[in-house]
């Protein structure tokens, strides 16, 4: 255990004296992580409502698929985008391959489900509560889903939330397609992979709390938000 | 208050995530090599690119990975130039048209390094057949990559001449770890394993634990690298002016000189020997 601390606070030592180059790391992993989230939301958002509050054909099927694609392994997903992406691939002519781009889609790939699915159970509770209302005065189906969606706000910040913890903290989709090229596609979690195979254990460990810290912050930026827009509302 | 901290916290959060553009993105000065852990992880790449990016203005993006998935990578077309370790695949490679030509750029050699206790008795070993003989009779602990990497396809060359079929005892005392060299070592140092290992990557190994070198010297442990264009007439994205201009670089008396530079520990990591 003595080992233990030792490297936490030599850990802590290398974070105070790394250059700028972590600056980029950590920006370059919250552009990746965030973009990926908000398509993810912009996808998965509706079309949750969308299962979660009609009875569309084949809705069981849907939600088990969605279900079952939130456990995506993500180096599975990262080899599925890259064969899109390569040279010899389908995709190849974009030239996305090794770019932050190419990592943002292997990212919203995996987080689409999961904001989807849970986004779905949120709107399916919240609709057994409307149904009746929404019947009697006769709103439209677009409506319907607009006013879920609005009044499940603050649920569904939780759900942005889940999908943001899964993608800060993947690594192998982001590696396969990313290439960890230096100063272009490396982000914390490959950094961290990086340096654990260089034996540097107690880098790897600095650049680990700083990912905590990290996601720490974006949970209370978020959650600092969604306390100031409640108290707002019922002000 | 701590509700204002949170709030600023989160505007620079989106400050941080939109700001950020990529500069080299941008242009198309830039290469992608396909290369090695060793080459990447011992930090020569990170010592000797920049002189050729200072020179040339062109950017080199390397994706170190295992020298048999790096030889993949650059048969699909991704990449413009290849730069591992593993002369008959490398060989190969350009036999079937994914390559315009091979050049020796440099060599090191391989070590078996192992725990203090050395419960096979190989320490000062010369002979690495003989050693590794040893060590499956004495069935002690023996790490592999198990990733068809450089330094995996020599090992196995190895087992061959041996005799001995480690893989049949995959699980017992012959660990396959399917990683790389690094995530290897972590790996075998724990376990009181026997490694094979590049010696670039051991001298600038930061995880050694009190484990030493064991056997080396070997004519058989030789390490030697090459360098490939990827064949432009069968991958048309790859960049032929740029890739080569990096590939005469690294050949020419600049490079390998920059090469001969690097140091870790006072020790020489890689010899250049292209044929100049």
């Amino acid at each position: 255990m003595g080992d233990f601390w030792g490297t936490m606070a030599e850990a802590i030592s290398l974070i105070l004296q790394w250059d700028t180059d972590l600056i980029g790391i950590i920006a370059l992993s919250l552009r990746v992580t965030l973009t990926a989230v908000a398509i993810a939301c912009v996808i998965g958002l509706p079309l949750g409502a969308v299962v979660g509050a009609f009875r569309i054909p084949g809705r069981t099927l849907v939600t088990v698929v969605l279900n079952a694609l939130m456990g995506l392994p993500p180096v599975v997903v990262g080899l599925i985008v890259y064969l899109m992406l390569s040279a010899s691939g389908p995709l190849g002519p974009l030239q996305l391959l090794y770019t932050p781009t190419a990592m943002i889609i292997a990212q919203t790939i995996l987080v689409t489900p999961i904001v989807a699915a849970l986004t779905k159970q949120v709107v399916e509770d919240l609709h057994g509560e409307y149904a009746e209302q929404f019947a009697s005065l006769g709103v439209g189906r677009i409506d319907r889903v607009l006013a879920l969606l609005w009044d499940a706000r603050y649920s569904l910040l939780t759900v942005a939330l889940a999908g943001f913890g899964r993608a800060v903290a993947e690594v192998g989709a982001v590696l396969i397609v990313g290439g960890n090229i230096n100063h272009v596609t490396r982000v914390m979690t490959t950094t961290i992979a990086l340096e654990t195979s260089k034996g540097n254990l107690q880098l790897a460990l600095a650049l680990g709390i700083v990912l905590l810290v990290l996601a720490f912050c974006v949970n209370a930026a978020v959650m600092a938000v969604r306390a100031s827009a409640v108290r707002a509302a019922y002000v | 208050m701590i509700r204002h901290i949170f709030m600023s916290l989160a505007a620079a959060v989106v400050v941080a995530g939109g700001a950020w553009v990529p500069a080299a993105a941008a242009d198309d000065g830039f290469i992608v090599v396909q290369s090695t852990t060793s080459t990447e992880n011992s930090g020569l790449f990170g010592r000797i690119l920049p002189i050729f990016e200072e020179k040339s203005g062109i950017d080199v993006r390397v994706v170190a990975v295992g020298t048999g998935q790096a030889i993949k990578n650059a048969a699909r077309g991704d990449g413009d130039v290849l730069f591992v370790h593993a002369k008959p695949a490398e060989e190969r490679f350009v036999e079937n048209g994914h390559g315009v030509a091979r050049h020796d750029v440099m060599y090191n050699d391989f070590v078996i390094v192992g725990p203090p206790g050395d419960p096979a008795g190989v320490k000062g070993m010369e002979d690495a057949v003989a050693a590794l003989t040893r060590i499956a009779e004495a069935e002690a602990s023996f790490a592999s990559r198990g990733d068809d990497s450089g330094t995996n396809k020599a090992e196995m060359r190895l087992w061959n001449q041996a005799g001995i079929d480690a893989r049949a005892e995959s699980g017992s005392w012959y660990r396959e770890t399917g990683s790389g060299m690094g995530a290897t070592l972590n790996t075998g140092t724990a376990m009181g394993a026997y490694i094979m290992t590049d010696r670039a990557t051991w001298i600038a190994f930061g995880n050694k634990g009190d484990y030493e070198i064991m056997v080396e010297g070997d004519p058989k442990l030789f390490n030697q690298y090459g360098i490939i264009l990827v064949n432009p007439e069968k991958h048309p994205n790859v960049k032929a002016e740029m890739g080569q201009q990096f590939v005469d670089w690294i050949l020419s008396e600049e490079g390998q000189a920059a090469i001969a530079a690097y140091e870790v520990d006072g020790q020489q990591l890689f010899f250049p020997n292209a044929e100049g």
